[in-house]
């Protein structure tokens, strides 16, 4: 396999169907008129898109993307839709009059993208199969070698991002529990 | 079937305009949240693909930090509908309008 190919043969035809799939499960979410069904359609899209992740030996950020967005998230959506009931959430029409903003938007990415795609070029890096489960020299797995990166290189990250959770923790609490009568 | 960095790329910003889409488009405010998520998802799968492409393990550790980011902002976000809800007794963004945006 050449440094420029990323899937072949069977894995390739995998990829092709996981994108196709998550790509109409995203455009469900959008379309859904019931906010239930979004929920359960984006569930399907995360996991397509963790299989994806799999196919490219990012077996760890796999198993993150099932456990924190299909277990952590989504089950945080669904617990909001049934606090929020729909009863009273009804409204006429499920789409706001901005399609020209958003198809301007569009049209303003896929300028730049087109033409990045069509005209750079990436430094040609050979393929290394072992690339994601080497560590210190060592052949171990994916999670031992995101380790090593991750606690040996982006400590200092990982501590912000700590502290950015419990940041988000925190607001979360104070908006939840805020009572009706002292909101004005 | 070979499958190069430009395929990735190409589902990449198909997923992302999606997800643009429904945040410009849609008016409850919980699908909006979704579109959002749907849009880290995107930059999640060019981080990975990147990665793939320059045997480099860094974008695999990034796309960690952006699962993150996407579970704080999500938690924040239904906060955010909650107290949206409690006010107003609903979830249209169009009648969240107290400050003429």
């Amino acid at each position: 396999m050449t440094g420029g190919v990323l899937l072949s043969g069977g894995a390739g035809a995998a990829f092709l169907i996981f994108a196709v799939l998550a790509l109409a499960m995203a455009v469900a979410v959008v379309v859904a008129r019931n906010p239930v069904h979004s929920a359960l359609f984006l569930l399907a899209s995360f996991l397509l898109v963790a299989c994806i992740f799999i196919l490219q030996q990012a077996e760890f950020v796999g198993a993150v993307q099932i456990l924190v967005y299909a277990g952590g998230i989504m089950v945080l959506f669904l617990f909001v839709i049934m606090l929020v009931h729909q009863r009273t959430v009804k409204t006429a029409v499920t789409f706001q009059h901005q399609w020209d903003i958003a198809l301007l938007f569009l049209l303003l990415f896929l300028a730049p993208f087109l033409y990045v795609l069509g005209t750079a070029k990436l430094p040609d890096v050979p393929a290394n199969p072992d690339a994601f489960r080497m560590v210190d020299g060592r052949l171990l797995g994916n999670t031992e070698a995101v380790a090593w990166v991750l606690y040996r290189d982006y400590l200092l990250p990982f501590e912000v991002a700590s502290v950015f959770l419990l940041v988000a923790m925190i607001g979360a609490v104070v908006l939840g529990k805020r009572s009706p009568e002292r909101m004005d | 079937m070979t499958i190069t960095i430009n395929h990735y790329l190409i589902v990449s910003f198909l997923l992302f305009s999606i997800g643009l889409l429904g945040v410009l488009v849609r008016r409850n405010f919980l699908t909006v949240l979704m579109s959002v998520e749907l849009m880290m998802n995107a930059v999640n799968l060019n981080l990975i693909a990147f990665s793939r492409r320059l045997s480099d393990l860094t974008g695999q550790v990034f796309s960690v930090f952006v699962i993150t980011i996407a579970a704080g902002e999500a938690a924040i976000g239904l906060a955010l509908t909650i107290a949206l809800f409690r006010q107003r007794k609903t979830l249209n963004i169009e009648e969240a309008d107290t400050m003429r945006g």
